[in-house]
Parts: structure tokens; C-alpha cells; sequence
């Protein structure tokens, strides 16, 4: 009973929330709807009996996609007004196409018979939950039968990263930056000078 | 009870109102990233609730590498657009024609 009414609260919240991302007039508060989004979604997640992949979910997206956005919308100085200017001109034509996406996945799902699947071809059953937790079982097979993809996985976020870095780092001119060859190479006889002032008079650098 | 075919309906109403997202905010890359998120996301849903319901784990293996492309697809494009910024001083997409493919 708290299972079915939870589903319908996570998901209600999760579609308006996310019908905010795409009609908010200030795309901070997007940024913010983004994350109740995905809140939400960790929260049919933990229904579903996949509680990794939740926390994974609030850790990847909110803890770095989301705040990845909310940094460059409030870093970009733009003005978002004029940015939303067309966005009656363009509702007809994009509520009419989501309108018969929708209404396709409906005929989809209408035309869909639930069948129960041969044990054959499961590739890897989910153990008993009181046996071996979600993450475990996950583990289980992501370090074994999926090793190559996590690997490659692995690659793709460090070329992403290698990008993203490569991207945006600029070397401006007229700017002080540390040169280390210079401080390392420095010696004692061009560091240093001895002078000797008289009372009263200063020392010309 | 709660069925396979609710979550799928809560996936497709994510997924249209991603598309319709891309559709109403020409302008406003940003904003088009998000809903490529959303769309994601919605994926995502659809991959654990068919691995949840069919008592396959493949499909929550499977949803962890679209997390980890979705992750890398928006550090570049946020990237690229910051780029873009530097450049032109906004970032209106109508105007995304330097390359006049």
C-alpha cells in the first residue's frame, strides 16, 4: 500500500518536475527542477529493488552533472530573456509532435503483451535479496562478464575529461603565472644582494 | 499494484516531455542539454524496471554505462558551449553556423 502510493507521489513530483525543466523562464530554477527530477527518480529507483544504481543517480547527477550546468548557467553571463523569446512560436509545432510521440508509445504499450520469459534467456538472474545486496550482485557480474565495457566506460570518462580540459583551458596574456623552471633554476648569487644603506637613505630595488 | 507498465508510462511522459523540451527552447542550448538529461533519464527508467520486473541484473548494469555516457556527454557539450561563449558572447543556436556544414 505505502509501495503503490509512494510510486504515484515519485512520479507525479518527477513528470511536473521535470515539465518545469523545459517551461521555466529562469534556467537556475531549470537546473533545480533537473534535480528533483532526478531525486525522484532515485526515489522509483529504491521502489524498483535497484538501491545502487539510485545512489549512483544522486551521486553522477546531482553531484556532478547538475551542478556541472548550474555552474555555466550562472557563470555564462546571458541574457536568458531573450533566449525564451520564441518559445510560443515554437509550442504548437513541438506540442503537436509530442503530442503523436506520445500518443505512439501509447499504441505501443496498447499493442504490448506482457509474456513471462524463458529462464534461458536471462543472462543474469537477480539473486534473492536476502541473500546478496543490490550492489553486490551488481558487482558480481560488472567486475566478471561486463569487465570490457567497464573499462571502456572508464575511457570514455577519461577522454571525456581529457576534452572537456583541452576545451576550455586558455593561456591569456599579460597575466602573472608560476613558471617553475624559472623558480627551481633560481641560485643563490641572482637572489641575493648585499647592500649596505646609510642612515636616512633607502635602497634603490 | 504497481506494474511494469506504469513505470514504462512515467518513462514515455519523461521521454516526450524531453523531446518536447528540445522542440520549444530553440534558443537555449542549455536548456536542450537538459532535456537530452531527461531523455536519458528516461531510458534509464525503462532499463531498470525492465531488469527489476523480468529479474535480470544486465539491465541495471546496462543503465550504469548510459549514467556514465550521459555523464561524459555533458561535461563536453557544457565544454564546448563554454567555448562557444568565449567566442561569440552568446549562445543562441540559430547562430550556430561557423562551421557552414
Amino acid at each position: 500500500m505505502i509501495a503503490v502510493a509512494a510510486f504515484y507521489i515519485l512520479s507525479a513530483i518527477a513528470i511536473a518536475s521535470a515539465f518545469m525543466v523545459v517551461v521555466a523562464r529562469n534556467p537556475v530554477h531549470s537546473v533545480l527542477f533537473l534535480i528533483l527530477t532526478f531525486f525522484t527518480s532515485a526515489g522509483l529507483f529504491v521502489l524498483l529493488g535497484a538501491e545502487f544504481l539510485a545512489m549512483l543517480l544522486i551521486v553522477v547527477y546531482v553531484g556532478a552533472v547538475a551542478v556541472l550546468f548550474l555552474f555555466v548557467v550562472m557563470m555564462l553571463d546571458i541574457d536568458f530573456a531573450e533566449l525564451k523569446a520564441g518559445f510560443f512560436t515554437y509550442l504548437p509545432f513541438g506540442g503537436l509532435i509530442a503530442l503523436i510521440l506520445f500518443g505512439q508509445f501509447v499504441m505501443v504499450g496498447g499493442a504490448w503483451i506482457e509474456k513471462s520469459v524463458s529462464a534461458e534467456a536471462i543472462a543474469a538472474p537477480t539473486p534473492a535479496a536476502a541473500a546478496v545486496s543490490n550492489a553486490e550482485a551488481i558487482g558480481r557480474i560488472l567486475y566478471t562478464d561486463y569487465i570490457f565495457l567497464f573499462q571502456s566506460a572508464g575511457i570514455i570518462l577519461f577522454i571525456a575529461m581529457v576534452g572537456a580540459i583541452a576545451l576550455t583551458l586558455r593561456h591569456r596574456d599579460g597575466i602573472r603565472r608560476q613558471n617553475v623552471t624559472a623558480q627551481v633554476g633560481r641560485t643563490r648569487a641572482g637572489g641575493v644582494e648585499m647592500t649596505d644603506p646609510k642612515p636616512g637613505e633607502g635602497v634603490v630595488l | 499494484m504497481i506494474g511494469l507498465s506504469h513505470y514504462l508510462a512515467v518513462a514515455a511522459a519523461l521521454f516526450t516531455i524531453g523531446v518536447f523540451g528540445i522542440f520549444v527552447n530553440r534558443k537555449n542550448v542549455i536548456v536542450i542539454l537538459m532535456s537530452i538529461e531527461l531523455i536519458l533519464l528516461a531510458v534509464n527508467i525503462n532499463l531498470v524496471a525492465f531488469s527489476s520486473f523480468l529479474g535480470d541484473l544486465v539491465g541495471q548494469v546496462f543503465a550504469m554505462f548510459v549514467l556514465t555516457v550521459a555523464a561524459a556527454e555533458a561535461a563536453v557539450g557544457l565544454a564546448i558551449l563554454v567555448v562557444y561563449f568565449r567566442n561569440r558572447g552568446n549562445i543562441a543556436v540559430e547562430d550556430l553556423n561557423l562551421m557552414k556544414g
